[in-house]
């Protein structure tokens, strides 16, 4: 029975780091602007397909294929901040909620019109021959998207606390009005926690989709995985979102190794509503959950 | 209580059948729209007035639907016997999950309802023995009462509608209620209800509770009215579309949530003849909704009417 | 004076909904032969009703083009369900009500069939279905038909191939949709007789991006080769994730997987897979003189040339039952409900897609086990083994 668990650790960890990367785009644009955006696993779906279609159909080389990608993500994220949360300000959980579901539909919509209904992959970037460690195994590819993952983390905490910006947004989402007082520009902060977001969901379809694959509905579980983890971990602090990917990634690979398969996806959501209950800020946030 | 718009509303319902007779989107998307509007008031009393969100309201639905479905085809009870064991088997799980739920708020209480709804529609899937599976359970009896077999669209209609209007009916009395009262100071500010001397934990779980019951009542009918039930009609898409519902209506108004649950219904019927650009539309219309009217159609268009009203009184 | 607004505003609200909708009840005198559809054309089967309605527009246009059915021109109607059971109902009874079709063909999954069989039964109106389920037709419902091959005679089909290999023991992962579920139920029933054990029994959910969870259990089972049944992404992340495991069993797939769309996305694990699915995708591969070989090139040919994608046997299912409903309207000399209910129930030796058909008031389906062909993937391509 044990002899399973290093395999099973390995890819608890490597669906953790897919989910820990969609959380961190929820957990940043919770933090500066108090909205959890329903369409971050949009951002995903929009990173991969785009990439597909940019160096499948259109013929471009992969990395530039890449590079407007991630752009064409960017700019569908600023364009929901500009267009659809800017003009809500003020507007109750709910009605944020409804708007950015609403937003994540309509992308879906768009994608489905734009590439079609087709189930759509990326190359992997290295060979794909699985790498050995012990009696477990794993694909460079993952370790793409572990490493992956672990560089933005680090990238999203060095822009938060050592740059200019990323403190300015930090300062907007503890007072706005105190932020807009210092002379921040805080509706080019907002923008910028978008745009910072779309790119990490843009980067994590794009890591993901050679081993997941992608289609025009792909955003809808991976954004329901991400925001588990998020709040799993807690949502103020980008940390404990990753932290919370992981975690939520062993949870369902040790459920289905050693409890049950099917029950895998119940046993996570009933950890998180345990963890609800009794530490409602999340495993890693504050512990009030009053911050709405 | 106000009981003009329930008045109107009764005789609207009665009406339509005469006036367009066999007439699909009546008998057929008008049943519908009926069941879809009881889920809209009680998940209103939840979201509404007491201001609790709930991304899970469909488990509720799906329980009330589902003991139905497996005591009248498994064990051949009768359909209002299913009924009520249906209504008490959601009971006590609401009361059971109440309390912890409620205490957490926003965000965190919106993961937390929607965990469960997705937990539910696992168990659904995964207890096949039981529930059928993902293909769900078919053949499920004709709803009798008394001797009267309600096996037409026609009398879905009448019985649907008439089912409708007494959640209405129950609706209004909880809100003109003392109770009610209560609630909408919640709504407002849950510390002001405390200093107001209201045992606030208690008034969120009773609406908690009774929401879920009424959402089961529904899906009780439901069942029989489909003689088919399968996971997919109780799931996290459903419950957000009953929030949607609530929410373009406009928050804390009944009548709000019966528009919106009629608009909802009537939608998708509309937008079929737009194919795959169906997905597209429809999301654009809820953005755009929310955005421009964030206090909800229903209400938007009633406040603007009554300015109008009034201006003419004081013109004339 | 609020009170009195809201009531104003419900009452224009019912009744502007009432108001809009009337008109378009009204109905152009029929002149033409209506056939309903309700196929899921987004959402998680897309892959199924995508390539059915496809088949069916491709084929109306033909037969219109041709002159028509009996002197009428056919006119197409169609709903798409998203898969959704609920919306399946009430879009059968559109299309019976509103729309006044004369046969219903549709229903990609078995949950959106089985959802509609008590309405179409209560109406009395011809319906095949293109799921599936053998609880479509088993028992048998007067009005309800079928053309797609059962899981079961899949599951038959495959334990017979592993009988010859001399596998007792295997592995059984499947998909946690209706497809998958009810494939695997059948799998359970019928693997005792034919001697087979089922050691280990696991699933996925459907939109899973890793199983090596699951396929470690396997390879530490006593099991002699994997069977999965499942569609979509599933299949080929079991394929890669068996390969990237190095778990050197034989691997089975279910017909779930009968399109050009999972060799290319399993690449190379594909390699030695071993499926059941209808003569279809090996048209080519077909002796010159087997019969069915024809009927396969030409309706290739056709969907290819208009839709530039390649041919799954789903798409197959739809010109299946569409080319069974015309023949029976065409032998009943009308579209009269009730007479082409009998002559469909009354089809012998038709050539379709998945096979030769033969249906009796016993069986509405009328494929034998030997329709299915199993198949295995050699150098990126289908091939046949006997």
């Amino acid at each position: 029975m044990w002899d399973q668990l290093p395999q099973l650790l390995i890819t608890g960890v490597t669906i953790g780091a897919t989910y820990a990367l969609v959380a961190l785009g929820f957990a940043i644009i919770y933090n500066a602007s108090d909205v959890v955006n329903f369409a971050q696993g949009e951002f995903v779906m929009i990173g991969a397909m785009s990439t597909v279609f940019l160096s499948g159909n259109s013929g471009l080389p992969l990395p530039l294929a890449v590079l407007l990608a991630v752009g064409l993500t960017i700019l569908v994220g600023m364009a929901l901040q500009r267009f659809a949360i800017a003009r809500s300000r003020g507007a109750t959980v709910v009605a944020m909620i409804i708007i950015t579901i609403g937003a994540s539909i309509f992308l879906r919509g768009v994608a489905l019109v734009v590439w079609g209904k087709e189930i759509k992959q990326l190359p992997h970037f290295f060979s794909e021959s699985p790498i050995v460690l012990g009696s477990a195994t794993l694909l460079p590819q993952n370790l793409v998207v572990m490493i992956g993952a672990l560089l933005l983390v680090l990238a999203v905490h060095y822009f938060f606390q050592h740059t200019r910006s990323g403190k300015a947004v930090l300062a907007c989402s503890y007072n706005r009005t105190a932020a807009a007082l210092m002379g921040i520009n805080v509706g080019m902060m907002m923008l910028i926690a978008y745009a910072l977001s779309a790119f990490l969901g843009a980067v994590a379809g794009i890591l993901i989709a050679p081993i997941a694959y992608t289609s025009y509905d792909a955003g809808v579980m991976l954004g329901l995985k991400g925001f588990s983890a998020a709040i799993l971990g807690g949502m103020g602090s980008p940390m404990g979102a990753v932290a919370g990917g992981v975690l939520l990634g062993l949870i369902e690979s040790l459920s289905a190794g050693y409890i049950s398969s099917g029950y895998k996806d119940a046993i996570g959501f009933l950890i998180l509503l345990l963890v609800l209950f009794f530490r409602p800020g999340g495993i890693f946030g504050k512990t009030s959950a009053e911050r709405v | 209580m106000p009981l003009r718009g329930f008045s109107l509303l009764t005789l609207v319902a009665i009406a339509l059948p005469f006036l367009f007779p066999d007439n699909y989107y009546v008998t057929v998307v008008g049943t519908t729209a009926a069941v879809h509007a009881m889920l809209a008031m009680s998940l209103n009393l939840l979201m509404g007035y007491a201001g609790q969100i709930s991304l899970g309201h469909a488990a509720f639905f799906g329980m009330g639907a589902y003991s139905s479905a497996i005591l009248t085809t498994r064990w051949e009870w009768r359909p209002l016997l299913a009924m009520v064991a249906g209504l008490l088997l959601t009971g006590v799980v609401a009361y059971l999950i109440s309390r912890p739920i409620l205490r957490l708020k926003g965000h965190y209480l919106a993961m937390a309802t929607l965990g469960f709804g997705i937990i539910i529609n696992i168990l659904l899937v995964q207890t096949g023995w039981l529930t059928g599976g993902p293909d769900g359970i078919s053949n499920i009896p004709p709803l009798s009462l008394l001797g009267w077999q309600v096996d037409s669209d026609l009398r879905w209609y009448g019985v649907m509608s008439a089912a409708a209007l007494l959640v209405l009916w129950i609706n209004l009395s909880v809100v003109s209620s003392r109770s009610g009262r209560a609630l909408r100071a919640l709504h407002t500010s849950e510390f002001a209800a405390q200093t107001m001397g209201i045992d606030t934990t208690v008034m969120k779980s009773k609406i908690f509770v009774l929401a879920a019951l009424l959402a089961a009542a529904a899906g009780s009918l439901f069942a029989h009215q489909q003689a088919f039930v399968s996971p997919g009609s109780f799931s996290f898409f459903f419950s957000v579309e009953l929030v949607t519902m609530v929410v373009l209506g406009g928050l804390a108004s009944t009548y709000g949530a019966i528009f919106g649950a009629v608009a909802l219904t009537f939608l998708p019927e509309l937008l079929v003849v737009f194919e795959d650009y169906e997905v597209m539309i429809f999301g654009a219309i809820l953005m755009l909704t929310m955005i421009f009217l964030p206090q909800g159609f229903y209400v938007a268009v009633e406040q603007r009417l009554g300015r109008w009203w009034a201006a003419r009184q004081g013109g004339a | 004076m609020k009170i009195a607004n809201r009531v104003a505003l419900a009452a224009a609200v019912f009744s502007s909904f009432a108001l809009t909708l009337a008109p378009v009840e009204a109905l152009l005198a029929k002149d033409s032969i209506k056939i309903g559809s309700f196929l899921a054309v987004t959402g998680g089967a897309s892959f199924l009703g995508d390539p059915e309605l496809k088949t069916l527009q491709l084929y109306v246009e033909q037969i219109n083009a041709a002159g028509g059915v009996n002197g009428k021109q056919l006119e197409l109607v169609h709903y798409d369900t998203a898969g959704d059971a609920k919306k399946a109902v009430n879009f059968v009874k559109r299309l019976i009500k509103k729309d006044e079709v004369d046969i219903i063909i549709g229903g990609s999954t078995s949950g959106t069939s089985m959802a509609v069989i008590p309405t179409v039964e209560e109406e009395k109106i011809p319906f095949i279905s293109l799921a599936g389920a053998v609880s479509i037709i088993e028992p048998v419902k007067p009005w309800v038909f079928k053309v797609p091959h059962t899981d079961r005679m899949a599951a038959e089909r495959i334990f017979a191939d592993m009988n010859q290999r001399g596998i007792s023991k295997i592995a059984l992962i499947s998909g946690d949709g209706g497809f998958g579920k009810s494939g695997r139920e059948q799998s359970l029933l019928l693997a005792p007789k034919h001697g087979i054990e089922v050691v280990i029994d696991e699933s996925y959910g459907a939109k899973d991006t890793d199983v090596t969870a699951q396929l470690s259990k396997i390879r530490g089972s006593s099991a002699e080769a994997i069977l999965n049944f499942g569609f979509g992404t599933g299949p080929a992340i079991v394929t890669k994730n068996v390969r990237q495991l190095g778990i050197d069993l034989p691997l089975y797939q279910s017909h779930g997987v009968a399109s050009k769309t999972y060799i290319e996305l399993s690449g190379d694990a594909a390699e030695g897979v071993r499926l059941p699915a209808a003569a279809l995708l090996v048209a080519d591969k077909l002796d010159d003189k087997d019969p069915q070989k024809l009927v396969l090139v030409d309706y290739i040919s056709k969907y290819e040339n208009k839709y530039g994608s390649a041919v799954s046997t789903f798409g197959g299912h739809a010109y299946d039952a569409l080319m069974i409903a015309v023949a029976a309207m065409q032998r009943a000399g009308s579209a009269d409900k009730a007479k082409v209910r009998d002559e469909i129930e009354k089809t012998k030796g038709f050539m379709g897609t998945a096979g030769v058909f033969n249906m009796t008031p016993t069986d509405h389906m009328g494929l034998t086990v030997d329709a299915f062909k199993m198949l295995e993937i050699k150098g990126g391509d289908w091939s046949i083994i006997n």
